[in-house]
């Protein structure tokens, strides 16, 4: 007769363990109670701070009782970084909520098949739309992408394939350049561009400040995924009589495809909404602008923008409902980037 | 008769002419961020060159903003002062505020998603304060001013009640409202993905020997935290720190939003008054004549080198990491 041995796992907590643990926050929680109801302290946040400072004094005096005073501070430790990726979490549901509730007040149809040419924005909220701010919004990141992708492949190409004499210069300028200022992008345009040449804002100048903000972006994430790519796959293409650069067009790019469609989508989530230099230069006209080169061009953000600084609660409905179509946007470019990500690493 | 045998191929080691082609537009494409880098100091300088050198340092220095016209209308360049010391302390003031509780908060949570959460729940959390850094910043201005703002009113009375003695919380006037520190916290929420990231990146690359080495020598996963994660991030997290500050300078919108703009010094943090350099360009631009927009573009050339200067400190102390352990 064999004898299969059960598996054990000794890390693993037991049931008293479990028990006694969520006795301590159970204890907890009546203690914060009893301290709220009998003192001056009240509120939400003298919940919230007293239920963790009492959780951890208890886990503390229970651990130490337990195990001895190293485990006692160690219950101390993961209170705090408990509590630390509490906070830090917080905002982000707080954000979905709130965007989610005041924004869906403001969808309608219509928004996809209107502009704002008639109405104002003080108009009932069931009129106008944002047809002019999408197309703006997308004309503008369409022409930033055509402008910012190549630069920033080549850069990217740059610090893998070639590594030069410049690589490391360049790999810190890259990073200086993802902290440029929006609003510094913007009068950089500005003093170069519509003040010396054409003096007139347009979409075209708008896209032009992203492109600066794209670029950093799109460098970066291909910088990472071509620096995944196996070295074998350049020596074979080399091996079998390419010159460098069929090697790189046929074999290297090719193979991070997936990682480049990555790097793009991030480097569309990064401008979409960008608002600072969109407000310095593309004039926000209200009607559907298909010119990039002349005449105001709308956008998501300068639309939120505008009904912001409104302040009428019709107004303030159409930012919450602005935000809301901007947010999706965002999220479902993410999600793709993640995507994307999670099956070329599987 | 055989066929001749085809002719001897030349054997050289120079590159053929596509890969010079090649290797040429590659270098001109990655030498564009310094080129993009330059221009952007170069004209930003010409066009505020003027203005610069009119007011000398005391662009930095003063804290005065003002156009004076003669009674004809038009400016009168000697009364004229241009000083932006007032933003440049606001700046530093909501930012300082910012990365003081971002920091705490994105080291905490960095240990939890390296150290303590198991994969399933890192997984999710790592791709939910990615996803954050991603949101706008205008998403996180409006957020802020409806939703964080009442909030933080609250703990600001409550600072001022508990902790008035100490000078930065004085309040001259009882205005609480758009103070440096309610643009102080929401800059703080949109620094702490940032941090969080780069300190999560640091810790994750904690040699594995050493953090064997302490729980094999019996240690509790703080004392391993202690003895081993924090000295080796230690540069890293400094690194992110300043990264964090670095955006929270050049933020704009988030500011402007939050923010009652108003031009003077104050040091006070729960007073609502303030400013900083990005914003005061984004609220003057509207109305300003050709003077003031100068002004404005030598003020960007100034936020423009301050937020590289703190980018480099940042990258250079981060590549620092991991040289030096124990």
């Amino acid at each position: 007769m064999t004898i299969i041995a059960k598996p054990q796992k000794p890390w693993a907590s037991s049931r008293k363990q479990r028990v006694t643990s969520a006795g301590v926050i159970l204890a907890a929680l009546i203690s914060t109670y009893v301290f709220v109801a009998i003192t001056p302290l009240k509120g939400k946040l003298a919940y919230f701070a007293v239920f963790f400072l009492v959780f951890i004094l208890y886990d503390f005096l229970y651990h130490t009782r337990i195990f001895g005073v190293q485990s006692g501070k160690d219950a101390i430790a993961r209170g705090f970084v408990a509590m630390g990726i509490f906070v830090a979490t917080l905002p982000i549901v707080s954000i979905l909520v709130t965007v989610f509730n005041r924004g869906s007040g403001g969808l309608h149809w219509g928004l996809f098949t209107h502009d704002m040419t008639v109405n104002s924005v003080n108009d009932p909220i069931n009129q106008g739309g944002l047809l002019h701010a999408l197309t703006g919004t997308f004309t503008l990141v369409a022409i930033a992408l055509v402008i910012s992708l190549p630069i920033g492949l080549l850069t990217a190409l740059y610090l893998t394939e070639i590594r030069g004499r410049f690589s490391g210069p360049i790999k810190f300028l890259v990073q200086a350049m993802s902290g440029v200022p929006s609003i510094v992008a913007g009068l950089f345009i500005l003093a170069a561009i519509v003040y010396p040449v054409t003096k007139s804002y347009s979409g075209f100048m708008g896209a032009l400040a992203l492109t600066i903000l794209m670029i950093p972006t799109i460098a970066r994430t291909a910088e990472e995924v071509l620096l995944l790519i196996p070295n074998e796959l350049r020596e074979a293409g080399v091996a079998l009589g390419g010159t460098q650069w069929r090697t790189v067009a046929m074999v290297v790019v090719p193979a991070a495809r997936s990682g480049l469609v990555t790097a793009v989508i991030l480097g569309i989530a990064r401008v979409a909404g960008e608002t600072a230099p969109i407000v310095l230069l593309t004039g926000g006209g209200d009607r559907v602008n298909p010119n990039p080169f002349k005449g105001p061009m709308g956008s998501l953000p300068f639309y939120i923008w505008k009904s912001f600084s409104v302040g009428t609660p019709e107004s303030i409905t159409r930012a919450w409902a602005g935000i809301f179509v901007l947010l999706v946007i965002v999220l479902v470019l993410f999600v793709c980037a993640r995507l994307l990500t999670e099956r070329r690493n599987n | 008769m055989r066929p001749a045998p085809p002719e001897k191929r030349e054997l050289t080691t120079l590159p053929r002419f596509s890969d010079k082609v090649f290797r040429g537009v590659v270098t001109g494409g990655g030498l564009s961020s310094l080129v993009i880098l330059g221009l952007i100091f170069a004209f930003l300088a010409y066009q505020g060159y003027s203005v610069l050198r009119s007011q000398g340092i005391h662009f930095i220095t003063g804290s005065k903003w003002q156009i004076v016209q003669d009674a004809a209308g038009n400016v009168d360049y000697t009364q004229t002062k241009f000083g932006i010391a007032a933003m440049l302390i606001g700046t530093m003031l909501c930012s300082i505020i910012a990365v003081v509780i971002a920091v705490p908060i994105s080291v905490l949570s960095a240990l939890f998603l390296t150290f303590y959460a198991p994969p399933l729940v890192k997984r999710i959390m790592v791709a939910v304060v990615d996803l954050m850094a991603a949101f706008p910043s205008i998403l996180f201005g409006l957020w802020g001013f409806f939703i964080l703002m009442p909030s933080v009113e609250y703990w600001a009375k409550l600072i001022h009640k508990y902790f008035g003695f100490i000078p930065i919380f004085k309040l001259e006037a009882p205005v609480v409202t758009r103070s440096p520190f309610v643009a102080g916290v929401v800059l703080a929420v949109m620094i702490i993905p940032i941090i969080t990231s780069i300190s999560r990146e640091i810790f994750s690359q904690t040699p594995l020997d050493r953090v064997q080495a302490a729980y094999a020598l019996g240690a509790t996963r703080w004392a391993m935290i202690r003895a081993v994660a924090l000295p080796y991030g230690r540069s890293g997290i400094v690194g992110g720190a300043m990264l964090g500050l670095g955006r929270a300078m050049g933020e704009t919108v988030a500011v402007y939003t939050v923010l009652n703009i108003i031009y003077q010094v104050n040091w006070h943090v729960l007073l609502g008054a303030g400013g900083n350099v990005a914003s005061m360009i984004l609220l003057k631009f509207g109305e300003a004549g050709p003077q003031e927009i100068k002004a404005l573009m030598a003020a960007g050339l100034v936020l423009f080198l301050l937020t590289l200067l703190v980018n480099s400190l940042a990258d250079f102390v981060v590549k620092r990491t991991g040289v030096k352990g124990r």
